[in-house]
């Protein structure tokens, strides 16, 4: 069924305007007019709030304000995994003033072999700014003190380790194919609805393992071990914990955010906001704060997009192939 | 005493101002129907990212316990609960209101809330460390026994007939099917539409279940919405303090139960109320009366919601782990501040966490003058707009809430055609709650149990996974006892009028 376009970000905008002007925090609005953007931009996350979408977002925010004087207003759109919302996407205004979060491999993994309602490549994204690595983890009580350990337990009783994650077919799930596939063992992988029911179970102790991220193991730091990160470098918060690489398994990867307009807008805007998203990229208070939380940035800017996709396209079309989503 | 005088802090001018205002603004949002604590606390946030972080975790956390608080406006004047925690404040709410006791029952809600509110706080003080590892012992399948649990309360709260209640909890039960499956990500009842890919939103369906019958009767009846009261009352505080009294045990039991079962991440507030709602009804001696507007059944749904506010916030706290949606958004929030969760919150950072707890106890306390003021203004208003009025506003706001939840216009047409269905299946006695619990409930037991069975096959023994711990052998005792009770409460009193027996 087609709905006709509702034109009702302006609720949200109304409320968060009311509010924000009540509240202490009000902002000398010094933007030059003509110049884009002249008013506030609607940043729409395709997810529930309080994830890592919703955190990474959250930063930018602030430092889009400064850049701009204008703000980013954040709303969301969560179902289906993220696809209510891009399959939304390319319907609402393209006028460079409603941009939208998408995640890797979510946009790539979801349109293979059924239709959620959108395409990979009809998303017209315009930057990707950080990705949170893959990592395998475990309690810090664990018997497995390293990722030797593990696979020789899991080569012992193929099947007996058991390992969270969040979701089915989700990059938690594909991490743990691959690795299975590399270190030639067989686990059992138990998806959880969500990065924190994961999580609560390692922590409990239902499952000895756990596909999370370094952000996972820097947000529960001290109760937790990662055996080992899925990143090119191991990552400066935790700089004892050697790379998938190291070890020889030729894993990285991981959750990538970017953003992407609707598919009507002008390229010079598109252009415009690829940079302004690098410039805020590039501000060391804000780069801190993302390494702080585990998160490692990355400038995918709206020119290089294509050649990027491409490359995720082919690296999960090859693991999907092997999982048996597509054929 | 350290930390009293970081609690001390949140009593300084400016922050005792935030309080004040985040749980004014939070009674607002939420009184209207549809717009949920979740939004009020997300709306709010960045306006928080300007002020020192202690004032931000202050206003926060009022915005949500004002919120909490202000869902039982809706549930009590329009039969409406504005969040799950507060469905079973209508079984009693809407029947006082409707005999003109509304007012008497804004002031109940407004008392039991605040004795919640605290009861859950001080938990948070004292016991947050020790009950998070209780928290922790909750595995999947708890979580499968815990929701068939839920689903058992169903019978007991069903009115008139168990076979309906449990007609009504299937329905929801495949209600909660429809959309991407977590486990396997299965295409499920969609029939090829991308919104229904989301699945069926818990709170649009319980708006649509709940309001637009109330609607359509408001159309279709001469009468008043509400019985007006007599004239020259006041907000009843005497007579509300006096019933408080008398349910003091109830009160408590509920604020306790609220509390504990608000450490559990992801069970949160309704499952809380109903297991109150359901034990103050066992132990009254007037259980016959709850269902039709009986003062225990609002005092022991409303402390309890309000206790898992400062429950909620313990695996928020200490596990990192958010126990409610609203905390997920805080915690969010914490991040970004540059707060780590964990024992940090209760070592380099006490000062920030006793503040804020110390802000959670104010806002609690101001609970009780600006509810009062502004629970006497909502009743009035509702009693006194005319219903050509009073039937387009709600109307809209059922709309503008629904919308909101996910800014999906989709969700306002499952909202409304749930709502009629619902209208349709209330005339042959299928209420809406057991509905709304078997779509709660459903995707908590369907996930608990693939999970708890995958580690079964892991471990080699799917038996023992399900009926080898003991947390799991004492929920399984709760739900047999919840089943046979009113088995044998029926066969000992053999009375002829049974049919009358409760909600």
């Amino acid at each position: 069924m087609r709905q006709t376009r509702f034109k009702t970000w302006k609720l949200g905008a109304l409320m968060g305007g009311l509010l924000s002007a009540a509240a202490i925090a009000g902002p000398a609005m010094a933007a030059d007019a003509g110049s884009f953007p002249d008013h506030n931009i609607q940043y729409i996350i395709p997810f529930g709030p309080g994830g890592e979408s919703d955190i990474s977002a959250r930063l930018q925010q602030k430092y889009f304000q400064d850049i701009t004087g204008q703000q980013l207003i954040i709303q969301y759109m969560a179902g289906g995994g993220g696809a209510v919302g891009w399959s939304q996407l390319n319907e609402m205004d393209g006028d460079g003033y409603t941009i939208m979060g998408t995640n890797l491999p979510h946009i790539i993994l979801k349109p293979m072999g059924k239709d959620p309602g959108f395409k990979t490549e009809d998303l017209k994204n315009f930057f990707y700014f950080h990705y949170s690595p893959d990592a395998l983890i475990v309690k810090k009580d664990s018997p497995y003190k390293t990722l030797d350990d593990l696979i020789a337990a899991a080569k012992k009783a193929p099947g007996s380790v058991t390992v969270s994650g969040s979701g089915t077919q989700s990059a938690n799930d594909i991490a743990n194919r691959r690795f299975e596939s590399m270190a030639d063992v067989k686990t059992t992988y138990i998806p959880f609805k969500g990065t924190g029911a994961a999580v609560t179970a390692l922590l409990g102790g239902q499952v000895q393992a756990e596909w999370g991220y370094t952000t996972t193991a820097a947000n529960h730091k001290d109760k937790v071990r990662m055996l080992a990160v899925a990143a090119d470098e191991r990552h400066p918060l935790f700089p004892d914990v050697p790379t998938f690489k190291e070890l020889g398994y030729d894993m990285t990867g991981g959750a990538y955010r970017g953003m992407a307009v609707p598919k009507g807008t002008p390229e010079d805007v598109t252009e415009n906001l690829s940079s302004l998203f690098q410039q805020i990229n590039q501000n060391p208070e804000f780069r801190q704060k993302m390494e702080n939380l585990g998160f490692v940035l990355i400038n995918v800017p709206y020119g290089d997009v294509d050649e990027f996709m491409a490359e995720q396209k082919q690296a999960y079309e090859e693991v999907a192939r092997s999982m048996g989503i597509i054929e | 005493m350290e930390n009293l005088s970081f609690m001390m802090v949140a009593f300084s001018p400016i922050n005792f101002l935030l309080a004040v205002l985040g749980v004014a603004a939070g009674i607002f949002i939420e009184a209207l129907p549809g717009l949920s604590a979740t939004m009020a606390v997300a709306v709010l946030v960045p306006v928080t990212f300007g002020m020192p972080p202690e004032a931000a975790l202050i206003m926060l956390g009022a915005i949500y316990t004002g919120a909490i608080y202000g869902g039982s406006y809706a549930a009590i004047l329009v039969n409406t609960p504005g969040t799950p925690a507060a469905i079973a404040t209508t079984f009693d709410g809407y029947p006082m209101a409707q005999r003109g006791d509304g007012d008497l029952a804004v002031t109940l809600s407004t008392m039991s809330s605040m004795v919640g509110g605290l009861v859950g706080a001080l938990a948070l003080l004292t016991l947050a460390p020790l009950l998070a590892q209780v928290a922790l012992k909750f595995g999947s399948v708890e979580y499968f026994w815990l929701a068939i649990f839920g689903l058992t309360l169903i019978s007991a709260l069903s009115e008139g007939s168990a076979l309906k209640g449990f007609i009504g909890a299937g329905l929801g039960l495949l209600l909660s099917t429809v959309g991407v499956s977590v486990i396997g990500a299965d295409i499920r009842y969609a029939f090829g539409s991308q919104f229904l890919l989301g699945g069926v939103e818990v709170i649009s369906a319980l708006i649509g279940l709940y309001c637009i019958p109330v609607l359509i009767d408001l159309v279709a009846t001469p009468s008043a919405h509400l019985e007006p009261p007599e004239e020259g009352r006041g907000i009843r505080f005497g007579e509300g303090l006096s019933l408080m009294w008398r349910g003091k045990f109830n009160a408590l039991r509920s604020a306790i139960i609220g509390t504990a079962v608000a450490i559990l991440p992801g069970a949160g507030g309704s499952i809380a109320s109903l297991v109150s709602y359901s034990e103050a009804r066992r132990t009254s001696p007037r259980s016959d009366q709850f269902g039709k507007g009986e003062p225990d059944g609002v005092i022991a749904t409303e402390t309890a919601n309000n206790a898992t506010v400062g429950g909620g916030f313990i695996p928020t706290f200490v596990l990192g782990i958010p126990g409610t949606p609203p905390d997920a958004v805080i915690l969010g929030a914490l991040l970004v501040q540059g707060f780590r969760t964990g024992p940090e919150m209760f070592t380099t950072n006490v000062g920030v966490t006793y503040t804020f707890i110390g802000g959670l106890f104010i806002a609690t306390l101001l609970m009780l003058p600006i509810g009062l003021l502004i629970g006497r203004y909502a009743f009035k208003s509702i009693v006194s707009i005319p219903k050509a009025l009073l039937v387009p506003s709600i109307a809209f706001m059922t709309i503008i809430g629904t919308y909101a939840i996910r800014n999906n216009p989709f969700d306002v047409v499952v909202m409304v055609v749930l709502g009629v269905v619902g209208w349709v299946l209330s005339r042959y006695g299928v209420k809406p709650s057991p509905i709304v619990l078997g779509l709660i409930l459903g995707p908590i037991a369907e996930q608990g149990f693939v999970q708890g069975y995958l580690m079964g096959n892991a471990s080699g023994s799917v038996m023992g996974a399900f009926f080898g711990r003991p947390l799991s052998l004492a929920i399984i005792a709760l739900v047999l006892l919840s089943v046979l009770f009113p088995l044998w409460r029926a066969w000992r009193t053999r009375s002829p009028k049974e049919t009358a027996n409760g909600h």
